[in-house]
């Protein structure tokens, strides 16, 4: 499986050098970025899907086929602050989260556009700067079902959706996002390991189908101040449920604002032999809904991390603007990036907590 | 921890338990999942699942299981071993588990090819393997052919696919000794060395193995197979060997082995003599028995000294043996006092600093200070009747006065502080809830407290701790003063209380802090220095306040109304309800409403952080969230079963239309000639950027010039009659923990019964979405049709709407739920609102308001803009020129 593929390789060998000399900045939220956009139900609908007959408004990831110059405007914007990678605007094109909008069978032909559209922003940056290349992480999303909970609490056996056909479908959107030119692939904002577990499968059948491997990110979100995952997991299990992917890094997004997140992305710091990401939210919601915390705020946080020697990766999730990237990629500039440590193998399982053998 | 052996409990495997095989083909998947609970209680660090029977679709009972244990977090913290010889139930547990498991097991068996296929999925599953030592032509016998099998297979699996060779655990076979046949006599000693071999030769390789196999000569024996257990696992564990599935009832302690039957044991399982597994047999006999040790009751701590108990007792809040103790402690003490100062004291310390060093958790404070207030009262008649002879020479650290301020009955949290503070040696004079300034001062300087602690939990108390304040001021009052309560902050404390009052005024959070700041307060060196430090620090945040304190983009009432939500009512109909005036329900089933409880805020109201069920399993404070959450379910069987609570329901609904924007107007009939009741709401006035609208509840109700026929509906539910009554009791026989218990359950059921009539609402007595099918959790996130806020909440923030709401249902009368002078509900576990059923009606907060709409607002209702601003005053975005104080 040593095969090498097209160009994408190539530029993920880059990846990997760039990862060894420095912190790497990621873009920030496509999703706020969109929604200042206001664009009402006639923009998401657009000629091609004027007579739907479901509403559409919100269906971020349709964007790039009937909107990719707003899409292709904001990955712009976030290069031009200063990320060395950007994620394709794919966070919901399953076909699970399609499904929603009656649009299962277009999410083939939106990852492949959302992967166009980031590959065509990051070539022409990379030409501007030929010695700093950027990279195209295609988005793989959490979907909206869970694998290891029920939704019905009389039934809690019961499950919304199988590991197999979550497989399948991350398995169709990996093929498409590497067709349209990722570089790497980002398994982001996992609140059930489950349905991670059955995108990195998928992800792995994927590169038997195209005869190579990207390298492969990894980062959870956990929603309590406490440090779990929303199907339960401390972030230490987590990374003991997920490491048989290899990934070049794992780490922390969404959640809260990166204050919260420091001392989960020390632990996995601690515990886990790659790179280190966090992409957090720009802090907390406040009572509309909004996130307001400043860019130089969150530079300051994720800048703490990056002194501290925490992380090898940092970026921005919901809320955060081409302003916050900015501020982020001046505040790391010269930092030296997290030194992997050396973790003695050992038998490491995990229920909700991790489990230990010593040796 | 790190452990260094583990014991695989087989109690969930049908093969290894007749109970649990019958439980699963029975069907009985509830009592199948306590087993698994059971198991992981009593220390299981994984758990073995087997499915393995020929009756059973075992892929379907592999898959059941797991979601099934998915869901209990107590039981899902540990690792699952996937336990199977068939691939396809592996593989179908494999897709369950979100854990990193263990499969077992994979071989060599069925060839190469099969083996490299079955363990490259596991790696893409992400899982460990076991690996039987097992070859094409069978089970591996000798040390020589289990080791060299087990080479083979890690050579092939770590040279060929990569497999992690941590993630390998080698079951190089147990097999019984003591057959009776000369080759198996050597088994026990083979699978010791191939242990060895392994371990040293196949790096960071683990060794597995099924245990009960070795005994197997001696079923029905338990007192041998016991000692034979024991006795391999002796020898076996330090050659290397790391996990083994046990049954761990059926382990002899190795020390406890009689020294006869452990010679004769060994001599079997070494091989060292021709007759070893004779002279076995012929003392087996005289072992029979089930060679159980009963289990007791763990009473070790009995033992100590009285002091220990003493001790022992109060950090473990155990009140079995607590009179006893005491009077045993007060015999060998000079003076009843000296148990007091002396043990009792010195258990409360260490509770005391166990909580404020964050080991020990709200509710477990609570049962200790139970078990000191049963040993105090056993004391009390004697030191009063020592009092009587001598002078009383008490040494507290202080008294302080508590008391719910006027026009609020809410006291769950200010308990919650006063026995913490009991805990801390200072003594508490609860004055209860409802308690008018006046009353505050008086029995503050009749019974020489040191300090005032003032709680609250609706807004308008925020204003009634002003007034006291300023009273206190009046008065000359010198007295420290402590703020608590939900909806009392530092800044409130500083902005608003601070300037009434020029004593030391402290803002405290929570329980764990009001005992720091009580005692640095009344510290006799230090005391006027920390009030100092607290009235500088609240300075500064009403000068920082100040500055910040007009939000800048703010739009007026006229551009707010503009912004309205915007509804299509042309093509809607409203549904009209089933009924239009008043009905009542009363004695509610509580069973019904104990099952739609929502626990989260529960464990708020315990101080404990977290989202129920994880919370129970959570590092830090899952362990107190357990055993408060276990005491609820006792109780809460109590309570229904014992009819403690009788909950009681009045609603209606009636014709409405809004008028001139912002009002509501209820008709008597549908003739909608007759005004009955005008409900005023009030409009978000802040600056929109974006399309979202500045809300008011009236913009989800027709307005009447459109000639639509909608209407509004309006509840009160309780559960609290009888709560109050049961807290008294509790509180009288000195349970401070059950009587706080008893009324945040109380809370729970009046939210569970709100949260239930509202779905019948909309299911049968409105009836507008007469199909909804939610189960708790939607419920819970409120993901129906409708909306149903409550006057005092962000989206309708005036509690004088309460009282409108009230003399429309006729409240009082039909269910007995009365309003203070300041619209708190008595009893307390009372829940009301407002029901809106227009699909676009959503909850929001009004948030800040302008003058403009405070003084347009008092006109419509009738009353003075001082009235009003006093109201609203934490929704004002202006400083009012009057102040009310």
């Amino acid at each position: 499986m040593t095969k090498q593929g097209p160009q994408n390789t190539e530029r993920s060998a880059r990846l990997t050098e760039a990862l060894a000399s420095r912190i790497l900045v990621l873009d920030g939220a496509m999703g706020t970025m969109i929604q200042s956009f206001n664009l009402g139900e006639a923009d998401f609908r657009g000629e091609r899907f004027a007579d739907w007959p479901q509403d559409l408004k919100g269906n971020n990831d349709l964007l790039s086929l009937v909107r990719p110059d707003i899409i292709g405007d904001i990955h712009r914007q976030f290069l031009a602050a200063g990320a060395d990678v950007i994620g394709t605007n794919s966070f919901n094109a399953t076909q699970t989260s399609q499904a929603d909008y009656g649009m299962a069978d277009f999410a083939d032909e939106i990852n492949l556009a959302a992967a166009r559209i980031a590959r065509q922003a990051a070539d022409a940056q990379t030409q501007k700067t030929p010695e700093r290349p950027r990279f195209v992480a295609g988005a793989i999303g959490p979907t909206n079902k869970t694998t290891s909970l029920s939704p019905d609490v009389n039934d809690p056996g019961m499950r919304a959706i199988t590991f197999d056909q979550l497989r399948d479908d991350y398995r169709q959107a990996a093929r498409q996002l590497i067709e349209g030119g990722a570089d790497l692939l980002l398994i982001e904002t996992i609140f059930d390991t489950l349905n991670a577990k059955a995108a990195i499968y998928a992800v792995s059948e994927c590169f038997d189908d195209i005869g190579y491997e990207l390298p492969v990110m990894i980062s959870g979100t956990i929603t309590d101040l406490a440090g779990r995952t929303l199907s339960g997991q401390t972030v230490a299990a987590f990374w003991n449920s997920v490491r048989h992917a290899r990934p070049i890094s794992v780490g922390l997004n969404c959640s809260f604002g990166g204050r919260h997140l420091q001392p989960h992305v020390a632990e996995l710091a601690r515990i886990a032999d790659t790179a280190v990401s966090c992409y957090p939210n720009a802090g907390l919601p406040n009572e509309f809904g909004e996130y307001d915390e400043a860019p130089l705020d969150t530079a300051a946080v994720l800048g703490e991390l990056a002194t501290d020697g925490m992380v090898n990766i940092v970026g921005g999730c919901c809320g955060t603007t081409p302003d916050h990237i900015r501020a982020l990629a001046e505040r790391v500039k010269g930092v030296t990036p997290r030194i992997l440590p050396e973790i003695k193998p050992a038998l490491r399982l995990s229920g909700l907590e991790p489990f230990e053998l010593a040796s | 921890m790190i452990p260094t052996f583990i014991n695989i409990g087989e109690r969930t495997n049908v093969t290894g338990s007749a109970k649990f095989r019958k439980l699963i083909e029975a069907q009985d998947y509830e009592a199948a999942i306590d087993v698994a609970r059971a198991q992981v209680e009593n220390g299981a660090q994984i758990i073995d699942v087997n499915m393995d029977e020929g009756m059973l679709d075992s892929e379907a009972a592999m898959t059941r299981f797991l979601n099934l244990i998915a869901s209990e977090p107590d039981i899902a913290r540990v690792p699952v071993m996937i336990d199977s010889s068939k691939w396809s139930v592996i593989e179908a547990g494999l897709k369950c588990v979100q854990g990193k498991a263990i499969v077992n097991s994979i071989s060599l068996k069925e060839g190469e090819a099969p083996f490299l296929s079955q363990a490259k999925k596991i790696m893409r599953y992400g899982a460990a393997a076991v690996v039987m030592a097992f070859n094409e032509q069978g089970q591996a016998a000798t040390a020589e052919e289990k080791f060299s099998f087990c080479k083979r297979s890690y050579d092939l699996l770590v040279g060929e696919i990569g497999f992690p060779p941590e993630d390998i655990i080698f079951d190089p076979n147990i097999f019984a000794v003591a057959t009776g046949i000369d080759e198996h006599n050597d088994y026990a000693v083979a699978f010791i060395d191939a242990v060895r071999r392994i371990k040293g030769e196949l790096p960071h390789a683990r060794v597995s193995g099924g245990l009960s196999n070795i005994s197997f000569s001696f079923r029905g024996n338990n007192a041998v197979r016991e000692a034979m257990h024991s006795a391999f696992l002796y020898r076996a564990i330090p050659a290397g060997l790391d996990m083994a599935i046990v049954n761990a009832g059926q382990l002899a302690i190795y020390e406890d082995i009689p020294g006869e039957l452990l010679e004769r044991v060994e001599d079997v399982l070494l091989n060292r003599r021709d007759d070893a597994t004779d002279r076995l047999l012929e003392i087996a006999d005289k072992y029979r028995g089930d060679g159980a040790v009963a289990k007791q009751k763990n009473l070790v701590w009995r033992d100590g000294d009285v002091a220990a108990r003493i001790e022992y007792a109060l950090i473990n809040g155990i009140n079995e043996f607590i009179v006893a103790d005491t009077e045993e402690a007060r015999l060998s003490v000079e003076r009843p006092l000296h148990v007091i100062e002396g043990p009792l004291m010195d258990g409360m310390n260490t509770v005391g600093e166990l909580f404020g060093a964050g080991k020990m958790f709200l509710p477990q404070v609570v049962k200790s200070a139970r078990v000191m207030k049963q040993a105090v009262a056993h004391l009390t008649p004697f030191m009063d009747a020592e009092k009587q002879a001598a002078g009383d020479q008490s040494r507290s650290a202080g008294k302080i006065l508590m008391a719910t301020v006027k026009g609020d009955v809410h006291d769950i949290g200010k308990n919650i502080v006063g026995v913490v503070l009991q805990c801390n040696n200072f003594e508490i004079i609860d004055l209860g809830v409802m308690v008018p300034a006046a009353q505050i001062l008086e029995q503050a300087r009749a019974q020489g407290a040191d300090m005032i602690g003032l709680s609250g939990l609706i807004t308008p108390s925020l204003d009634e701790m002003c007034m006291v304040a300023a009273e206190m001021q009046r008065g000359g009052m010198d007295l420290p003063l402590l703020i608590g309560g939900a909806t009392t902050s530092k800044i409130h404390t500083a902005v608003k209380i601070a300037p009434n009052y020029d004593g030391p005024i402290a803002y405290v959070t929570d329980a764990s802090k009001a005992v720091g700041v009580a005692g640095r307060l009344l510290s006799q060196d230090s005391g006027e220095t920390f009030a100092r430090e607290l009235r500088g620090e609240y300075d500064g945040l009403r000068v920082s306040h100040a500055a910040s304190r007009r939000e800048a983009n703010f739009a007026n009432l006229a551009q707010a109304r503009a912004n309205k939500a915007t509804i299509e009512w042309s093509g809607y109909a409203p549904p009209k309800p089933s009924f239009l005036g008043v009905r009542t329900l009363e004695g509610y089933n509580l069973e019904e409403l104990a099952g739609a409880i929502d626990w989260t805020p529960f464990f708020r109201s315990w101080d404990l952080a977290g989202r129920y069920p994880n919370i129970l399993t959570d590092n830090k404070v899952g362990e107190a969230a357990t055993s408060v959450f276990k005491d609820a379910q006792v109780m809460l069987e109590k309570i229904i079963a014992e009819k403690w609570l009788r909950p009681k329901a009045v609603f209606g609904f009636w014709p409405a239309n809004t008028v001139d924007d912002d009002d509501i107007q209820l008709y008597a009939d549908e003739g909608r000639t007759e005004t009955l009741s005008v409900i005023h709401t009030l409009r978000q006035q802040m600056m929109r950027t974006n399309t979202r609208a500045n809300y008011a509840l009236a913009d989800f109700i027709a307005p009447q010039e459109l000639g639509t026929s909608d209407y509004l509906g309006g509840f009160v539910v309780s559960a609290g009659e009888g709560a109050d009554e049961a807290a008294a009791e509790f509180e009288a026989a000195g349970n401070d923990y059950d009587a706080i218990m008893v009324k945040a359950l109380a809370d729970r059921l009046a939210e569970a019964f709100a949260e239930r009539l509202h779905q019948r609402v909309r299911t049968e007595f409105w009836g507008y979405a007469p199909d909804e099918q939610l189960n708790n959790d939607a419920l819970i996130s409120e993901s129906y049709c409708g909306i149903r806020p409550a006057p005092g909440y962000p989206a309708c923030p005036d509690h004088t709407e309460k009282g409108t709401l009230f003399s429309l249902l006729n409240v009082t009368d039909r269910i007995g739920v009365k309003l203070t002078e300041n619209y708190a509900m008595w009893p307390a576990a009372t829940v009301s609102g407002f029901y809106f059923a227009h699909p676009q009606a959503r909850y929001f907060g009004v948030g800040k308001i302008e003058r403009d709409q405070v003084e347009d607002y008092a006109r419509r209702k009738g009353l003075d803009l001082s009235e009003v601003e006093r109201w609203l005053a934490p929704n004002l975005n202006y400083t009012p020129l009057a102040t009310t104080v």
